[in-house]
């Protein structure tokens, strides 16, 4: 079928229903139909990592994602980091840090980051950036990024 | 940057999605889609119908059977990656998968689709020659068992027809003592490789080389394996001449592309380094593991 078939999702806590086109990417569906836009579209073709989001616990690049292979997904994006308007200790160290310039990579940071920490808790500098390293920011902000990650972990740990 | 439309079939299982695949004309697989999705959306492929084979977990699995490691094409990279029986009975599938892309991308990617997308400058592939693998391909009704140095037939080209898919691939386990490198030259960190080598040492005892494997990526319409490399190390102690003269002869086995990476003369004299620091570094390791014994192969 190359009509619309209907896609199930939770995002962020929430439940989602709509119906989409088979060639929509993840990435539009959730930014234009859903309304999600700290869902960033930058190369849309998997390289620049902007649109990275967690899906089912693990992040994914949602431009190299169909909507339709997320039905019945669990979805966390940028707005799902911040628990009632009080900013996760990952999102409070790039505040603290200047982890963000322009801010158009840094959903797409925050969700490498998040991965990165829950499955290193106490990074080496080098590791930090082998794991942002899929991930680029054209202010070339990248050392704030990883002084940012650094103290998040420092925090996280406690 | 939107793909053109394509019909969506969502198979349950492998002969489901195989007689789709006959069923559509220019049908395609769409596995981890870390290939696929991007070439959608530049339509650099247009394929009539997409073959979703994400919903058949029966395809994703890592065991030991009749002394080969057998992997599900449905694992992800990054499943393989962080398995104890891949680093175990194939370790140098567990080094080479760490430069595949970055982890993003490996959480999404599959092994099976890495090998039928066949890009001669990825590592699977090459992998996979290296450790003499053979893909299980599957049809409508049908069932063949294709060594990996018959699969790869050209850029993005496979011995698959356009009704068979990849289901399962076997490696033979590799002897405990093998040490294993993977020396890669890429311009950016995840990148695909100018060159890259992939190398595993099966080492008697003493010290010395009984057998030797050698894979290029990045040299070529598909990887090569310098077999005329592997003989010279066969046999030797893996003393300096022989490390040289085994790196000349991957130099001479290659022929990889001029394009605006890199020229041609470069990359063979970088398979000639890199060659050598791939053997450096497997045999580095083993002084490692041997004084920790500890076993591990990276």
């Amino acid at each position: 079928m190359s009509g619309k078939i209907t896609v199930t999702m939770t995002v962020n806590g929430r439940k989602f229903s709509d119906d989409c086109e088979p060639r929509k990417t993840l990435a539009d569906f959730l930014r234009k139909d859903l309304g999600f836009t700290g869902v960033h579209l930058g190369c849309e073709h998997g390289v620049c990592g902007a649109c990275t989001i967690m899906i089912d616990g693990s992040t994914a690049r949602s431009c190299c994602m169909l909507a339709v292979q997320a039905d019945g997904a669990e979805i966390t994006t940028v707005e799902g980091l911040a628990a009632d308007g009080t900013l996760s200790p990952l999102q409070e160290a790039f505040w603290n840090h200047h982890g963000l310039q322009c801010g158009f990579c840094t959903p797409g940071m925050l969700a490498a980051a998040a991965e990165l920490l829950a499955q290193n808790p106490d990074p080496t500098p080098e590791e930090v950036r082998e794991g942002i390293a899929g991930n680029l920011c054209r202010c070339t902000g990248y050392q704030f990024i990883v002084d940012s990650i650094l103290d998040a972990a420092r925090q996280l740990r406690g | 940057m939107k793909a053109a439309a394509f019909d969506y079939i969502r198979a349950s299982s492998a002969d489901e999605a195989v007689q789709a695949l006959a069923a559509h004309e220019d049908a395609k697989i769409l596995a981890g889609g870390q290939s696929l999705v991007p070439l959608l959306n530049m339509r650099l492929a247009r394929p009539s119908a997409l073959v979703d084979i994400n919903r058949i977990h029966d395809l994703a699995y890592i065991r030991r059977s009749n002394g080969h490691l057998a992997i599900g094409a449905l694992t992800r990279h990054r499943t393989a990656e962080t398995s104890a029986l891949v680093r175990q009975d194939a370790p140098l599938l567990e080094t080479a998968l760490r430069h595949v892309g970055h982890v993003t991308i490996r959480n999404r990617g599959t092994i099976g689709g890495s090998a039928a997308h066949a890009d001669p400058a990825a590592e699977l592939p090459a992998t996979l020659l290296a450790l003499d693998a053979q893909l299980v391909a599957r049809g409508p009704g049908r069932e063949r068992v294709i060594p990996a140095a018959e699969f790869f037939r050209g850029y993005l080209q496979t011995a698959l027809e356009p009704d068979e898919m990849v289901t399962e691939i076997r490696i033979p386990v590799l002897p405990a003592g093998t040490q294993c490198a993977v020396a890669e030259l890429t311009r950016r960190s995840g990148d695909f490789a100018l060159v890259a080598i992939f190398t595993a040492l099966i080492l008697e005892p003493g010290g010395q080389c009984r057998d030797a494997r050698i894979a290029v990526a990045g040299a070529g319409e598909v990887p090569v394996r310098a077999t005329a490399a592997e003989a010279i190390l066969a046999g030797s102690t893996l003393d300096g001449d022989a490390i040289a003269e085994a790196a000349m002869a991957v130099a001479r086995a290659v022929d990889p592309p001029s394009d605006i990476h890199a020229p041609a003369e470069y990359r063979r004299e970088m398979a000639s380094v890199l060659t050598r620091r791939a053997i450096g570094s497997a045999l580095s390791t083993q002084q490692v593991s041997d004084g920790h014994s500890d076993g591990g192969a990276r």
